[in-house]
């Protein structure tokens, strides 16, 4: 088979994957290599669903020995089959990384013979991209739930970062949908790899040269839609994998229909639940970098997020004792839970009140965008002038201000999917 | 403020610029506009040529540190960058507001000498953020050639980032609204400029690697989640140009 062809059909079966980040580790070129590594991460561009390519993303094979209903690569699904051998993978990751196309690489892989066997083939894949052609770029590798752990931790060294997917939000869907696939295989390597990183870090303190292991950290992805679990369900096991197994990411994939099993939504009719994937990725940054906890955002009266507003404007209505905030003395904390304000604004916010005292026009110069804020501020005691609006009347106003970007989108649209990150 | 207002000529170089900043506190003089070697412009003030004089232009660049601050500096250095219209006559006035009052000036962010200036260097490093990912090198003989169409001059951003990451290849990265090349090859490189810059069309092996990219970039998006608004915003249109993913060869391959 032509190498066109095969990467047509390992990129087709590994799209559905939805991290594609490249961040979480500086590396400096090295004498005799090509590649560098940068903590942001890179957007190399962005694909006409609005995502962002940063990484080749594909599949060492798509013959698999599973049949998860949800997974367009199940062994029964009628679809042509191949695999990359560890050159054909090397060369074309080096040709596009010379040429900027790409990040580095974005290795996951079905799982053939057994997952040693699988995740065998991958390490052979990494260690001559890593070793005989000297790449220093970035890596995410899947880990196979159920391979030899020794196997995972060669894995680790040569990658990046690693992500074991979760696949679905709980124990019984996962029963339901992909008998073969164990919930305690899944976390166990997601335990490994945490221990692994921790044990890596410490060495690294105290030998410059240790080697290191998952150096970007872990992230894992369920996806949302096919199964009947509630947004707080999933919000709160996303903060348990934060806390527990200290993962850098969580990402959530809308479920696409790639069959019919009677097990799942049926094909016709059913749009992916793109807005209900944006509320929770929304949700999930107001979890890592904006103090909240899931118990505050939903609770057992409302298990799902509003559609019509966006997850903190929604905790901030129910909480109006907390609001108006004083933009001059707030802390930053106070100061993240303002609707419209985010990480950028409230440090700048903080930075240009040391030269003097805050005003709405003052604000504006620094870039904070007032359309949600100003219901919920106070500058040096004023709300901002000319603003009449009763407590009841925000909640209008905030869905109104939101209306348009959700009519434009009629097969649940929106155009302000996450970022690399 | 009582001082004269005139109109500097300078070579549009960065030394070139801190020697008018030199020559004017030397006259206490207020610029009223600053003139580039083919800048064609009248203006209504008197006229003053200034040279650019090495030692001038150090001692300004070592008083940036002491009365503004590392922070300010950058702001200083960037923007001279920057696509600002009128930007020498920003610095100028931030340069003014600076050594008055110090390096906590780049704190008074509600200040508008310093929230323009500001503005545009964030302008300056997104962009250049941006194109160390939307570059996009081509093969000749062993050298990579990219192109590239910026609004600020990045090239001296996107240095340290390519030569790092190419520290073993050659390089030439162009850019053409600015007419600058950037050449690079183990562990030596020069920004130089460049008036007009030809490609050679692609070799086999180059057409091949375009292909295989044009086919993935295609593979990857999902149809159900078809977004062309999510995507302009992320990649704003004026990149596309210069992207591999966007050309089509003209002996009508195969998309």
């Amino acid at each position: 088979m032509e190498l066109l062809d095969k990467l047509t059909i390992l990129a087709d079966a590994a799209k559905y994957d939805a991290a594609c980040t490249s961040s979480g580790v500086d590396r400096g070129a090295r004498p005799g290599g090509l590649g560098s590594a940068m903590a942001a991460g890179c957007c190399h561009s962005f694909s006409a669903d609005g995502r962002c390519i940063s990484l080749l993303k594909v599949l060492m094979t798509n013959r698999c020995i599973y049949d998860c209903q949800y997974c367009v690569n199940r062994r029964s699904n009628d679809l042509p089959r191949t695999a990359f051998t560890p050159w054909e993978l090397a060369e074309l990751t080096m040709g596009f990384y010379r040429r900027n196309y790409i990040e580095g690489l974005f290795l996951s892989s079905a799982v053939w013979g057994s997952p040693d066997r699988t995740t065998e083939a991958m390490i052979q894949a990494l260690r001559l991209l890593r070793q005989e052609y000297s790449f220093h770029g970035y890596i995410h590798a899947k880990a196979i739930p159920g391979a030899d752990p020794a196997l995972t931790r060669q894995l680790g060294l040569l990658a990046d970062r690693l992500s074991v997917n979760i696949e679905l939000p709980s124990e019984d869907s996962l029963a339901r949908l992909c008998p073969d696939k164990k919930k305690r295989a899944i976390l166990a390597p997601m335990a490994q790899i945490r221990d692994g990183i921790q044990v890596s870090r410490g060495e690294l303190v105290k030998y410059k040269h240790a080697p290191r292991f998952a150096p970007a950290g872990q992230s894992t992805q369920m996806i949302i839609g096919a199964t009947p679990e509630s947004d707080k369900h999933i919000l709160t096991l996303t903060q348990a994998l934060y806390d527990k197994y200290k993962l850098k990411r969580v990402f959530y994939s809308a479920y696409v229909p790639v069959s019919d099993s009677a097990l799942l939504p049926a094909r016709r009719d059913f749009k992916p639940p793109l807005l209900r994937e944006h509320r929770l990725y929304q949700a999930d940054w107001l979890l890592r970098f904006y103090h909240f906890r899931a118990e505050e955002l939903l609770d057992e009266a409302n298990p799902n997020f509003n559609p019509l507003v966006d997850p903190k404007c929604s905790w901030a209505l129910g909480h109006m004792e907390f609001f108006p905030v004083e933009v001059n003395r707030a802390d930053y904390e106070a100061l993240l839970r303002v609707p419209g304000i985010g990480v950028v604004s409230a440090r700048r916010i903080l930075t240009a009140r040391r030269c003097g005292p805050l005003t709405f026009e003052g604000l504006k110069k620094l870039g904070v965008v007032l359309k949600r804020a100003q219901y919920f501020l106070t500058c040096s005691g004023k709300m901002l002038e000319g603003l009449r609006v009763s407590p009841d009347g925000v909640l209008r106003h905030l869905v109104a201000q939101e209306r348009p970007m959700l009519a434009q989108s009629v097969p649940e649209q929106l155009s302000l999917f996450e970022q690399t990150g | 403020m009582g001082w004269s207002q005139v109109s500097y000529h300078y070579d549009g170089s960065f030394a070139g610029f801190l020697c008018c900043v030199f020559e004017a506190y030397l006259h206490k003089e207020a610029p009223a506009c600053f003139l580039g070697p083919e800048d064609g412009r009248l203006s209504l003030w008197p006229e003053r040529q200034i040279s650019t004089d090495e030692a001038h232009a150090k001692r300004v660049y070592r008083s940036l540190d002491r009365s503004l601050g590392a922070q300010g500096r950058r702001l200083v250095v960037y923007g001279f960058l920057t696509c600002l219209p009128e930007r020498e006559m920003a610095l100028w006035a931030f340069l003014r507001l600076g050594y008055e009052r110090g390096p906590g000036v780049v704190r008074d962010l509600t200040d508008d000498r310093v929230s323009t200036l500001n503005k545009a260097v964030q302008h300056l490093t997104g962009e250049a953020h941006l194109l160390k990912g939307f570059v996009r090198f081509s093969e000749q003989e062993g050298l990579l050639i990219g192109e590239i169409e910026p609004k600020n001059r990045v090239l001296p951003l996107l240095r340290p980032h390519f030569c790092t990451r190419y520290s073993g290849e050659s390089f030439v990265l162009y850019d053409r609204t600015h007419g600058e090349a950037l050449f690079y090859r183990p562990h030596r490189w020069a920004i130089v400029p460049l008036a007009e810059f030809r490609l050679n069309g692609p070799a086999q092996e180059e057409q091949e690697y375009r292909r295989l990219w044009r086919r993935f970039y295609d593979t990857i998006s999902i149809a159900e989640r078809y977004n062309p608004k999510c995507r302009m915003t992320h990649m704003p249109k004026r990149y596309w140009g210069t992207m591999t993913e966007f050309q089509r060869e003209q002996e009508g391959l195969p998309p």
